[in-house]
């Protein structure tokens, strides 16, 4: 078992004619995930390496049964693509783009909402359940199949911990980046309630970093309703204040948002927290008895 | 990108909220020419990018001219939390009946605009936020239908007596709005909003910040950022693709990927180190970005060592290689520099530095961190 994507997932590229989607469509494919369409308005009709070329994605989902998007769509038109896939009925929507501007995310968030759409990202690495699908960008090579799940605000430092993980032997149910924006799709509490339904998942690896009070609200809710083991590791820890750290969301305001109160949060609710990333598959082991 | 206060009252005033006449000064006989021409008591206000300005004593009421001059002296090249004050804003005194804080942020619990609205007008609303979080209303605002006037107006009548300063502040506050979505902010605040002699209600105080993101829609912003030495590093590296962020210590870090590049500084201060700087080289593998991020790390002064630490995905460790090679070859590099290559072709980047007698290579990120923090103590 996984999360969100597994053998079912059809994957409908927005942007495959773009330089960045067509060259991970490749990599999707052949890691396995069934890439059965791809759409860029105005090439209907074009074939990318044996992928169709639609129009519109309503096009692509009526002809392909289509049911996961994910979108290499340029910033100043990747929020429009968003709610596009999520009118055509796709009901997974996995947003690559960085760049977008908060408020086009605002703008559509009540359209997904009203169609039960469920968006990860913008700005993120995509999402992976070893052995069975990728969606994303991901270097698919340093994942492992196996139980334990991982959520991640970043991309490099997702495949690190990934890294540790398998190279400690120690494999992965599914792994999703969510991105490092501060207006975001699903966040830590949807993806642990996930996790903690999911059968195959036996333990959950989170990290985050600085900025916003997600960690804060994610410990809170590890305390009352997650009772799977639960370690996480906080980036940004020597991080100045007031500036934005790479990632957009990634910023100290007036003392808020630290790494420091992050970490606390989660030591609260009984949660390790790494100090560094060869922590955590030491904590996995500890807490799974292997 | 934040800009100045007297920036915003210019774009405030081209939604015709109401905002005081503001005579922009640099200048000492600028500031008493000011005086001249308002012709009574004056406020002094400096132009710098940073809260907190009126505890630093960077706002000024002056009674007469003298007064005006001295404020001008004082307050033109003050330094406030490190930033030099290199103008002023002089605006009629106002005779304040009443004040309250408006901001409108986005925000992301809610995933909408968030309205806040206090009766606390004046003072630093993060002080109110830790303090007295439930005298700050909160509203989330539909996007889809955007602020509506009888939110604004029910809001108002919340912290306002009087229903005609109601009218007044609800028809500031829809335009308020209309600034935000339109000029793409992530913060555009009235504090304080406030109610005058004459029962006039005014925005006395502006401050606006845009979404970075945006810059592409508004070219017209280039010319309204006033960057400091630092912010300008940060910015012109942007522009080669990288994310730069000068800090104090003396131990340079490369890095591919935002959320790597902290957990390197992290660890690089938890091994006793101290990071001079945030460095991400992004996700794609072109070697000139390479060249360019050394360049960085070699122009600051205070750097007596360097840590590279990549992890390949999109990012390809035999292209970071071709790049510092290309990197030593046009400058003279005489620091230690520890590497550490993993991911995507880390094999194949080995290889191509291993005839580099200067490189100093490391397994993980632990030992890479260790390496460059003993490398600095010899």
């Amino acid at each position: 078992m996984s999360i969100l994507i597994n053998k079912d997932t059809k994957l409908v590229i927005q942007g495959i004619t773009g330089r960045d989607g067509g060259f991970h469509a490749e990599k999707m494919k052949a890691y396995g995930t069934k890439v059965v369409a791809g759409v860029t308005p105005g090439k209907e009709g074009q074939n990318i390496n044996g992928v169709p070329v639609f129009n519109t994605v309503a096009n692509a989902v009526k002809a392909t049964g289509a049911n996961t998007s994910v979108v290499f769509v340029p910033p100043g038109y990747a929020a429009d693509a968003i709610a596009e896939a999520s009118e055509a009925g796709i009901k997974l929507v996995i947003a690559i783009t960085e760049g977008i501007p908060t408020i086009d995310v605002i703008r559509i968030t009540p359209i997904l909402e009203r169609n039960g759409t469920k968006m990860i990202g913008p700005n993120c690495p995509g999402l992976i359940s070893p052995g069975k699908s990728m969606v994303g960008i991901l270097p698919t090579m340093i994942f492992k199949e196996g139980n334990v799940g991982l959520i991640s605000r970043s991309g490099t430092l997702t495949y690190e911990m990934v890294n540790q993980l398998t190279t400690n032997g120690i494999g992965q149910s599914t792994c999703i980046g969510i991105g490092g924006d501060p207006v975001i799709g699903l966040h830590y509490i949807e993806l642990l309630t996930l996790f903690q339904n999911d059968k195959d998942t036996e333990a959950i690896v989170l990290c985050g970093e600085i900025g916003g009070d997600a960690e804060e609200q994610a410990a809170a809710f590890i305390k009352e309703h997650v009772t799977k083991p639960v370690v996480a590791f906080i980036a940004g820890q020597s991080a100045p204040p007031g500036k934005r750290m790479g990632h957009a969301g990634a910023l100290i305001t007036s003392g808020s948002g630290t790494a420091s109160e992050k970490i606390k949060a989660f030591e609260a609710a009984g949660v390790r927290v790494a100090k560094e990333p060869a922590d955590i598959p030491l904590f996995i082991k500890e807490a799974l008895k292997l | 990108m934040k800009i100045h206060e007297y920036q915003a009252k210019e774009i405030f005033a081209g939604y015709q909220i109401p905002v005081q006449h503001q005579v922009l000064c640099t200048t000492v006989d600028q500031v008493a020419a000011a005086f001249d021409e308002i012709g009574e008591a004056v406020v002094v206000k400096a132009q710098v990018l940073v809260g907190g300005r009126g505890k630093a004593g960077g706002i000024k009421f002056c009674q007469t001219k003298e007064k005006a001059i001295e404020a001008g002296k004082n307050i033109l090249g003050m330094d406030i939390k490190g930033l030099t004050v290199e103008k002023v804003i002089v605006c009629k005194a106002v005779d304040i009946k009443d004040e309250f804080y408006v901001g409108l942020i986005n925000d992301r619990n809610t995933k909408s605009v968030l309205l806040m609205v206090s009766a606390e007008g004046g003072v630093e609303i993060e002080e109110v936020a830790k303090t007295n979080p439930e005298k700050i209303l909160k509203i989330p605002i539909d996007p889809l239908v955007g602020l509506q006037p009888h939110q604004a107006r029910s809001v108002f009548f919340e912290v306002m007596q009087n229903g005609k300063h109601v009218q007044q502040a609800a028809d500031i506050l829809v335009k308020l709005y209309k600034v935000f979505v339109e000029q793409d902010c992530t913060l555009a605040e009235i504090n304080p909003l406030v109610i005058d002699a004459d029962d006039k209600v005014i925005a006395l105080d502006a401050k606006v910040n845009f979404d970075d993101n945006a810059l592409f829609r508004h070219p017209e912003y280039e010319a309204m950022a006033d960057y400091d030495e630092d912010e300008k590093l940060e910015v012109e590296a942007k522009e080669k693709g990288l994310s730069y962020i000068k800090l104090d210590g003396n131990i340079g870090c490369m890095v591919n990927g935002a959320g790597l590049a902290m957990a390197t500084m992290d660890m690089i201060k938890l091994y006793g180190g101290n990071p001079a700087n945030f460095l991400d080289i992004g996700g794609s593998s072109n070697p000139k970005k390479v060249v360019h991020a050394m360049e960085y790390l070699m122009n600051d002064k205070k750097v007596e060592a360097v840590l590279i630490n990549i992890f390949g995905g999109i990012t390809r460790c035999d292209d970071v290689a071709r790049g510092l090679l290309e990197a030593f070859s046009q400058m003279t590099v005489t620091i230690p520099i520890v590497i550490r290559l993993s991911g995507t072709n880390a094999e194949e980047g080995r290889e191509l530095l291993k005839n580099n007698k200067q490189l100093i290579t490391a397994q993980s990120m632990g030992e890479a961190a260790r390496k460059v923090i003993e490398s600095v103590k010899k």
